[in-house]
């Protein structure tokens, strides 16, 4: 068995004139446990050899034993930088699944939260892309702004990072009344912050010479790879699920969606900005949205799906006998399979659920948009150097929650 | 498309259901590449997925046919997403889509056909690198079988394991 191999290319190899070095699991650039092995001639890499799995575990093979509503927790540790897009993904399959409508105020709310995990998640991928290369102000600029944003979602969710704040059939709990000023106070700040973050980087001569022509990708060499998201539309392709295949309303708001040219680090910093600007967009229009359609529920009335709320378990027979039908048999799933997909901050997510119509899920598949992205960096960063490899892979966004599941 | 693909290649589709909006159709293992080819010029450029689902008891005919291996596709130009099933038994193989000797359409088929080796043992023919992609590489058994124990079977999976430590990990339960 070749076990020791891969651990003797640790100390040091020599093959030739080719030096192997290890960059990770620990490496700082790498951003989680990510390993990659270069094969180096002088200062050029001639291969990368990325070995994933170092957070595997095994999400996929819990679902099979967990309940639909328990699985909610364990997507939160997917995209730890946008789980609560994350929970909304998951519960929009199981809601397709069941054939099921969410209150008009569930969507909006899902559709808020998920944009501005958007914007936390592309604050994440620039500004850890710019520590990498060796900017580090833009970082500080703008993780104030994902502070906010993680402010916001204590505020609706308790959590600031695992929000778990989804249910299938809605939302655990409405927005709280001070969600709302911060909310604004967000929106009038952070276009300021992203102003400053391009007036940071944008026309920046060092920031051109180490971002420009890395990475590129022609549209036809990046859907053969399986590239969504941002990724996909640096390259020029405008593909992009929120309008294509609209779900929570989003052919209800009115954003654009941008597209770079060349797929290089340049075009997808560029895109990722521009959408964080579109995303505030999307929030002004859903906060006004909220107002105008006022109180209602957040969740489904049925409690054949949703638990009844706790006064009624108290006081009625027939709620605290739903209560423990949910609790002790789950939900009454129909027997069938089921693909749905959400635009995610890095790509298409998708969960394919197969249902026996038991408790919990027969197999229950995350189809993470990383890892197509990831699976690419070989091919893109030979002949090139190893500081163009660390601007790549902070371009790439790789999030290894959600490549290893 | 359906119809065109059982008018090119009659017999190919031995099953199909649609289910919430989604289509999907069993093809046999012998004509799966031939239908790939047809359906990406038909537009189903974009490969979404690859994954497999475990039916340890499932008889058809008088055949024991354990996996189903699912791929998703999507057509980029009218936003139809196309399902396709391959079922077959413990031990047999699919032809891979990374194929060398094919044209290079589905490169990202790569890494998850790894993953579907990794995590249910189903090999794929022709395939360039198939070696595990998540687990380490003699990780005993394939996790996500249905007859593969939640916690592992024993504490660290290092039943077999060649790796020098492994004689100091205990292999079951205390």
């Amino acid at each position: 068995m070749a076990t020791m191999e891969s651990i003797a290319l640790a100390t040091q190899a020599l093959d030739g004139d080719k030096m192997i070095v290890n960059m990770g699991p620990t490496h700082p650039a790498t951003h989680g446990t990510l390993r990659i092995v270069l094969e180096l001639e002088g200062e050029f890499i001639t291969r990368a050899t990325p070995e994933i799995g170092y957070l595997h575990r095994g999400v996929e093979k819990l679902g099979e034993n967990l309940s639909y509503n328990q699985f909610v927790t364990l997507t939160d540790r997917l995209n730890y930088c946008s789980s609560i897009m994350n929970n909304v993904g998951y519960t929009g399959a199981v809601e397709k699944l069941l054939d099921l409508e969410i209150p008009e105020r569930a969507k909006i709310i899902r559709v808020l939260v998920s944009e501005l995990a958007r914007l936390a998640d592309h604050v994440v991928c620039i500004g850890i892309n710019a520590v990498d290369i060796g900017a580090f102000t833009a970082f500080l600029y703008l993780f104030k702004q994902r502070e906010t944003v993680y402010d916001l979602f204590e505020m609706a969710a308790g959590q600031r990072l695992h929000t778990s704040f989804t249910r299938v059939g809605g939302l655990f709990r409405d927005l709280p009344d001070d969600f709302f000023p911060l909310a604004e106070r967000f929106l009038e700040e952070c276009p300021l912050a992203i102003d400053e973050l391009e007036g940071l980087l944008t026309r920046n001569p060092i920031w051109h010479d180490r971002t420009k022509g890395i990475g590129a990708l022609s549209p036809e060499e990046a859907i053969s790879w399986g590239y969504t998201g941002p990724c996909l539309r640096a390259c020029g392709v405008p593909q992009d699920l929120r309008k294509s295949q609209p779900y929570l309303g989003y052919d209800q708001y009115d954003f654009d969606i941008p597209v770079g040219t060349t797929g290089d680090v340049f075009d997808r910093y560029l895109v990722r900005v521009e959408e964080m600007r579109q995303s505030l967009r999307i929030i002004r229009q859903a906060l006004d949205k909220l107002r105008e359609l006022g109180p209602g529920p957040i969740i489904v009335d049925d409690y054949k799906v949703a638990l009844p709320p706790k006064e009624k378990v108290y006081s009625r027979m027939e709620s605290l006998i739903h209560h423990f039908k949910l609790i002790m048999h789950g939900i009454e799933m129909p027997v069938g399979e089921v693909y749905s997909s959400t635009e995610a901050a890095n790509g298409e997510l998708g969960f394919y659920i197969v249902s026996d119509g038991g408790k919990s899920p027969y197999r229950i598949r995350v189809r993470p948009p990383c890892l197509p992205i990831f699976s690419s960096f070989d091919q893109k960063v030979r002949g090139l150097l190893i500081a163009d490899a660390v601007a790549e892979l902070g371009a790439m966004n790789i999030i290894a929650g959600e490549l290893d599941r | 498309m359906i119809e065109r693909i059982e008018e090119q290649f009659p017999g190919a589709i031995t099953d199909r259901h649609a289910f919430r909006g989604d289509v999907t159709i069993v093809v046999a293992r012998e004509s799966f590449l031939e239908v790939v080819d047809l359906i990406f010029k038909d537009g189903y450029q974009l490969l979404v997925d690859i994954t497999a689902v475990d039916w340890p008891e499932r008889q058809i005919g008088d055949r024991l046919v354990r996996f189903d291996v699912v791929y998703h596709w999507l057509n980029m130009t009218s936003q139809e997403r196309l399902r396709i099933k391959v079922r077959v038994g413990a031990g047999e193989s699919v032809p891979s889509l990374v194929d060398p000797a094919l044209p290079p359409r589905f490169k990202t088929a790569n890494w998850f056909e790894r993953e579907v080796f990794d995590l249910f043992g189903i090999p794929f023919e022709n395939h360039p690198n198939m070696v595990r992609l998540l687990t380490w590489q003699d990780f005993p058994g394939h996790a996500l079988r249905k007859d593969f124990p939640l916690d592992g079977g024993d504490p660290f999976c290092m039943a077999d394991s060649t790796a020098p430590y492994a004689q100091f990990i205990p292999t079951t339960n205390p």
